[in-house]
């Protein structure tokens, strides 16, 4: 981050910082950061990162246990969730590459996730209390980027006709 | 074996897709992504929105020789693509891909996008206009909406869309409902569904795929393109180019084939007259970005949801709440136990079990959802469908416009609301329990799952009511474009017809003054087959065509 965008990020403060997110577009914070995502929108690595943790996080207990099932598992579902920010509208596209802004720039990430690692040395713990503290959080728009999370996560996972057996559900039956 | 053809060798017997059959017979349809150049079209009506009143306006239109175009911004879609997968039919059906949300993001508004609209995607359940409803429009300044003067139109599309009393068993989901209701002295009543030779599969939310929901697609769009009528899917309606009273024409957009951004190609409608049937949000939205005069602040004011709260409970017995029938038992006890216009009231009713919709709307993460996530089979779920609009309290939700010109639905929820799914709550678990249910799981952030009702009781009553921390979910969208004889109340007179703009009519959910009070699809229909016969009148000069059952 730009030592310019630093001072004006750390001028704000965390209460301006919300103040001026929730005026303008849902998450973007200073001028600089305010790029209109491209269509269709690309998850960077970074953003890929703080999506397997996350994933990782939400779908603890109905994960696979072997280290390599999860790990695939969770790209499948990091690649479908690409694949449905694609299907929403302009508007909450630009929503989400602002949340994932937000999440992959180290300060905002330490501050507001109170995650202090990157996301792939993030512990499952950590993610987890970070998710449990935006889902009870003070400000609505903490809450709302939860929900927002928590509805990509699992739609991408029950997508997977995989996870099916899992939950005792036998798929739509065969019409002939 | 193909009973229908001994002869033919052990292939899938197909079901007949009547869109594809109907476009080999050289139906007037175009998508409007295949296009590469800008086009003019020029017909006697334009119809914005293929849904509920889209398509009743365009058989109507059509059969009585007008020339007609239908404008519809989702894609074609019918049965040949409905494999009954969720994670196709949310983006490809749904308005913002299952995820439509108020300005606050706090309700989760579930409408179609698609030909068909709503009607393609929704679960089938059809009520006329309850009494108490008209009785307080009549009440707030529109006559002639009285049950005596709609009781034709609704056995019209009655008859036309095959509604009939659901007569095969409920399933499991739905019996909770009916049994728990029952051990508590709460009447419950059997639905009438639009189906006609139905499987009882349960998936009338991702698109029947055996043709048997009669939607819009398989029955009044058909039906107005086999009269000659032209479709254009995947077109956006931007804006109206209007001078004095009069609309001279109306510009819409191609989309990609993603159905997300403009494609560039721009199309221009001229008509002699302009239905807007895309219903409420985008209805309202439409006329916003026209700039369509509002001298009274009306627009895409008083806009209601609905709002449904949602209670799941978890059984010994195999519930498979994905499996038969979605909706069939209702109550609407708690409409009744106060004024229409008193503490809001609220319908009880069932949705479908289906593994992303059950995953996203439960709360939580990690081992606790993953419980309730494996007990799946096992797990029932409730709404309760907060009557809104009624109460001086309940002013609903507004339109707005955001920087794309996109449309939005800002919907604060006031405690008058709040106080109502509190109680609703209270009641579904109440059920639930006397059901039989081993845990009663209110969907609420701060809620668990409780194992006895006075544990359920004292945590319902302790909740806090905001926002995001209820989970607040809505089917029905309605208003926004009120009717009303006096334009200091209503965007559109009793007719239909714009109050400022002569040569524009809205005949679509946006209509309605308040809620409906009960699932609105045959309130829509019935409504709109009586103000697009009085148009086919007033356009022709001869009596209005009477659609048949197809």
């Amino acid at each position: 981050m730009s030592s310019s965008t630093r001072r004006s990020f750390l001028k704000l403060g965390l209460i301006g910082t919300i103040t001026v997110a929730a005026a303008g577009g849902a998450y973007r914070l200073t001028r600089e950061h305010s790029t209109m995502a491209a269509h269709p929108y690309k998850l960077d690595s970074n953003a890929k990162d703080a999506l397997a943790a996350i994933a990782l996080a939400f779908l603890a207990g109905i994960l696979p246990t072997g280290a390599n099932a999860r790990s695939a598992a969770v790209q499948s579902s990091v690649s479908r969730i690409e694949a449905a920010i694609h299907g929403l509208p302009l508007a909450a596209q630009q929503e989400i590459a602002d949340l994932f802004g937000l999440l992959t720039l180290a300060p905002t990430r330490r501050v507001l996730a109170g995650v202090s690692h990157d996301w792939p040395e993030a512990s499952t713990a950590d993610v987890a209390e970070f998710l449990q503290a935006w889902r009870n959080h003070r400000f609505q728009l903490m809450q709302s980027a939860y929900q927002a999370l928590h509805a990509l996560v699992f739609a991408s996972w029950y997508a997977n006709e995989t996870t099916w057996t899992t939950i005792g559900y036998p798929g739509p039956r065969t019409l002939s | 074996m193909n009973p229908l053809n001994p002869a033919a060798s052990a292939t899938r017997f197909q079901i007949p897709d009547p869109i594809r059959v109907g476009l080999a017979t050289g139906w007037k349809v175009t998508d409007a992504s295949t296009l590469t150049a800008n086009q003019t079209i020029e017909v006697d009506v334009v119809i914005i929105g293929t849904g509920a009143g889209g398509g009743v306006s365009a058989e109507i239109l059509a059969l009585a020789g007008l020339s007609v175009l239908m404008i519809e911004e989702g894609p074609l879609k019918s049965s040949s693509d409905f494999h009954m997968h969720e994670a196709d039919a949310y983006p490809a059906l749904y308005q913002e891909s299952a995820a439509r949300k108020t300005s606050d993001k706090a309700i989760n508004i579930l409408q179609g996008r698609c030909v068909g609209g709503s009607t393609t995607i929704n679960w089938t359940s059809c009520f006329r206009t309850p009494e108490a409803t008209l009785k307080h429009w009549q009440q707030h300044g529109l006559s002639g909406y009285g049950s005596a003067e709609l009781q034709v139109w609704f056995e019209l599309m009655e008859r036309r869309l095959s509604v009939a009393p659901w007569r095969v068993a409920p399933n499991e989901n739905n019996n909770l409902l009916q049994r728990g209701a029952s051990k508590l002295g709460i009447p419950t009543g059997v639905m009438r569904r639009n189906v006609k030779g139905c499987w009882n599969l349960g998936y009338c939310g991702v698109g029947c795929p055996t043709n048997a929901k009669q939607s819009m697609l398989v029955t009044t769009v058909p039906s107005a393109l086999n009269h000659g009528a032209q479709l254009l899917v995947r077109t956006r309606a931007e804006r109206f180019n209007w001078r004095n009273d009069r609309i001279e024409t109306l510009d819409c957009t191609a989309l990609d084939q993603d159905g997300i951004q403009a494609s560039g190609i721009r199309i221009r409608v001229r008509a002699r007259h302009y239905i807007v049937a895309g219903g409420a949000i985008n209805s309202p939205a439409l006329l916003l970005r026209s700039q369509a005069p509002d001298p009274y602040d009306l627009l895409g004011k008083r806009t209601f949801l609905h709002p449904t709260v949602v209670c799941a409970a978890r059984f010994k017995q195999e519930v498979n709440g994905f499996d038969g029938a979605p909706q069939s038992i209702y109550s609407d006890h708690f409409l009744q136990t106060q004024a229409v216009d008193g503490p809001i009231g609220y319908k009880l009713e069932v949705p479908p079990l289906h593994p992303i919709l059950f995953a996203t709307t439960m709360q939580g993460f990690g081992a606790v959802h993953a419980a309730m996530m494996k007990d799946f089979a096992h797990t029932h779920a409730m709404l309760a469908l907060l009557r809104d609009g009624f109460s001086p309290q309940s002013i609903g939700g507004h339109v707005k416009l955001r920087a794309d010109d996109s449309a939005e639905l800002d919907y604060p929820i006031s405690d008058f609301v709040w106080d109502g799914a509190r109680r609703a709550m209270l009641t579904m678990a109440d059920i639930q329990f006397a059901a039989g249910a081993s845990s009663v799981h209110p969907v609420h952030e701060a809620a668990t799952g409780y194992t006895s009702w006075s544990a359920a009781r004292n945590a319902i009553n302790a909740l806090a009511y905001q926002p995001l921390r209820t989970r607040v979910v809505s089917a029905h969208v309605m208003g926004g474009c009120a009717i009303a004889e006096d334009e200091h109340h209503g965007v559109v007179a009793a007719n239909g017809i714009h109050h400022q703009l002569q040569n524009l009519s809205v005949h679509d959910g946006s209509l309605f003054p308040t809620s409906v009070g009960a699932n609105p699809q045959l309130s829509i229909y019935s409504i709109v087959a009586k103000l697009a016969s009085e148009m086919a009148t007033r356009l022709t000069g001869k009596p209005a065509p009477v659609p048949l059952a197809s």
